[in-house]
């Protein structure tokens, strides 16, 4: 009894700094400025530059997505079939920049991608005719794949750790080759890796309004930007929620698919 | 013969793709660290290696104050989170199974929720309590994210432990405060100090919840770089991102590579 105690001041915290906070974001979203209800700010998702916006960011977002995917699986497959543990070195190198500043490693980005940046200067050094590179939407899914990697690399990598090898080569055994192992073994048992490393790259990429803003320029405006500046600029508060309230939904879709395919949790990050 | 050449090709082709994605994933960070030392300002021109855009960076009072005050955020919210986190993971893994996942539920909200709603949702929450947006109100948003990521690195520990010894000491006379912090803290204290790290780590990281529950006035590193990034970037900022980069990689070699102790 005396031990349930203990979780007092954290039930007390969640309530006011989670709980409560979130209700917030639900009542701005569905109410006006005077406090009356209304649908008006969810349903101005509907209008031609908010629409814009979120397909801008579904479609950048989803890109990056199965663009992480397809880098960082056979990245984890080698790692798995090179037996490299989870202590290793060689596995540290691919999560270290997970930790780096995420607004430094974008700003290496713009550093390489600039007018007068890194790229261009050894292009014209080549003589060969400098790129508009930055301020593209390339460049917005290069910031993504690049920033979001590691967050595919990793549950993958653990799941994939996980298989017992006894399993693929009782496969080899009834004859099977390379790519049915792969593709009726491996790939079955590492969807709860999968799922989590999409969601984990998925959902901050669709939100995002750093990378946008730093290496999409002024000109391309994703969701997050929209929201970013009814909070910081525009301060129409119950916008913002609402659109808050949109992207939430795209957030619960993602959670969903965690509870249902990862349901022990095999594929988080900790 | 031909078996082993194709293994072979595959091999290289295995290492060929490592090297691509390593190069991928640090070139730009080596490219940052490289411009850290050019004298000349020019991103294409090498003008000499020089040390000054450190002294720069050492000499600013902006810098040095986000800086400080990134560090003093990050200490103080991992510490509190980890005395509000461990207490909440030793009563969690005490209860039956609903409240179990009902609170684990709740904890795994900040980590799953996109950080802008996290950060939105924070800022509305301060200003209908009216709390005015400042050192307080990061702290208080970074001590939030942190917990979740505590409880999670205590509670495998605390499912290790074994109930019988806390017991043992109980019967032995041992009050429950004591026997605590004798026999079962020693047990979790790997959890309780990676949880420590890793929340300290989050809290430098983060951009996204400070930057909508700073208000004016102050800044962590992370809202400074965004600010100075957006006037056009300055060579001392590659030198703090060096410097970043390189008390990351110490500060995980030490949580990743320290001498674990053996059961």
């Amino acid at each position: 009894m005396n031990k349930k105690l203990l979780s007092g001041p954290y039930l007390m915290w969640m309530i006011g700094f989670i709980l409560i906070p979130l209700a917030l974001i639900v009542f701005y979203g569905l109410t006006d400025k005077s406090g009356a209800f209304t649908l008006s700010n969810v349903l101005s998702i509907s209008t031609e530059e908010h629409a814009k916006a979120l397909w801008l960011s579904l479609g950048l977002s989803l890109l990056s997505t199965v663009l992480c995917l397809l880098l960082a699986y056979p990245l984890a497959m080698i790692l798995r079939t090179r037996g490299m543990g989870q202590g290793s070195f060689i596995v540290f190198i691919f999560i270290l920049p997970m930790w780096m500043n995420f607004l430094l490693r974008t700003l290496a980005w713009q550093t390489l991608l600039e007018k007068n940046g890194v790229i261009n200067g050894i292009l014209s050094t080549l003589h060969l005719p400098n790129q508009g590179l930055i301020n593209t939407p390339g460049a917005i899914i290069l910031g993504m794949v690049y920033n979001f990697l590691p967050f595919m690399v990793l549950p993958i990598y653990n799941v994939l750790m996980k298989i017992d090898d006894n399993v693929v080569n009782a496969a080899r055994d009834l004859g099977a080759n390379s790519l049915q192992v792969l593709i009726r073994i491996l790939l079955p048992l590492s969807i709860p890796g999968i799922v989590s490393g999409i969601t984990m790259v998925f959902v901050p990429a669709l939100t995002t309004f750093v990378i946008s803003n730093i290496l999409g320029g002024s000109k391309i405006l994703l969701i997050g930007n929209v929201i970013e500046q009814e909070f910081t600029k525009g301060s129409n508060w119950n916008l913002g929620s609402g659109l808050s309230l949109v992207l939430m939904i795209f957030i619960l879709i993602s959670m969903a698919l965690i509870a249902k395919y990862d349901k022990n949790g095999e594929g988080t990050v900790l | 013969m031909i078996n082993r050449k194709t293994a072979f090709i595959k091999r290289f082709i295995q290492d060929f793709y490592l090297v691509l994605i390593v190069v991928f994933l640090y070139a730009p960070i080596a490219t940052m660290t490289v411009l850290s030392f050019n004298n000349s300002k020019s991103r294409t021109q090498w003008g000499g290696f020089t040390t000054k855009w450190y002294t720069e960076l050492f000499s600013s009072s902006t810098i040095m104050d986000a800086l400080y005050t990134t560090l003093l955020i990050a200490f103080v919210s991992s510490l509190i989170a980890v005395i509000i986190g461990t207490a909440a993971a030793i009563a969690i893994n005490s209860m039956k199974p609903f409240p179990r996942s009902l609170l684990m539920g709740i904890t795994n909200i900040p980590m799953l929720n996109a950080d802008i709603v996290t950060g939105i949702s924070l800022m509305l929450a301060f200003i209908a309590f009216g709390i005015s947006l400042g050192f307080k109100t990061i702290l208080i948003a970074h001590i939030t994210f942190n917990i979740p990521y505590v409880i999670l690195s205590v509670m495998p520990k605390l499912k290790q432990t074994d109930k019988s010894t806390y017991e043992a000491a109980m019967d032995l006379g041992a009050t429950s405060v004591s026997a605590f912090f004798k026999v079962v803290f020693p047990d979790i204290l790997p959890g309780v100090l990676s949880g420590f790290l890793l929340a300290f780590t989050m809290s430098l990281d983060d951009f996204i919840i400070t930057h909508f529950t700073k208000g004016a006035g102050i800044n962590t590193l992370s809202t400074l770089i965004y600010s100075e990034v957006r006037r056009g970037i300055k060579p001392s900022m590659y030198a703090l991102s060096t410097i970043i980069f390189l008390t990351v990689l110490v500060l995980l070699l030490i949580t990743n590579f320290a001498p674990k102790r053996k059961k």
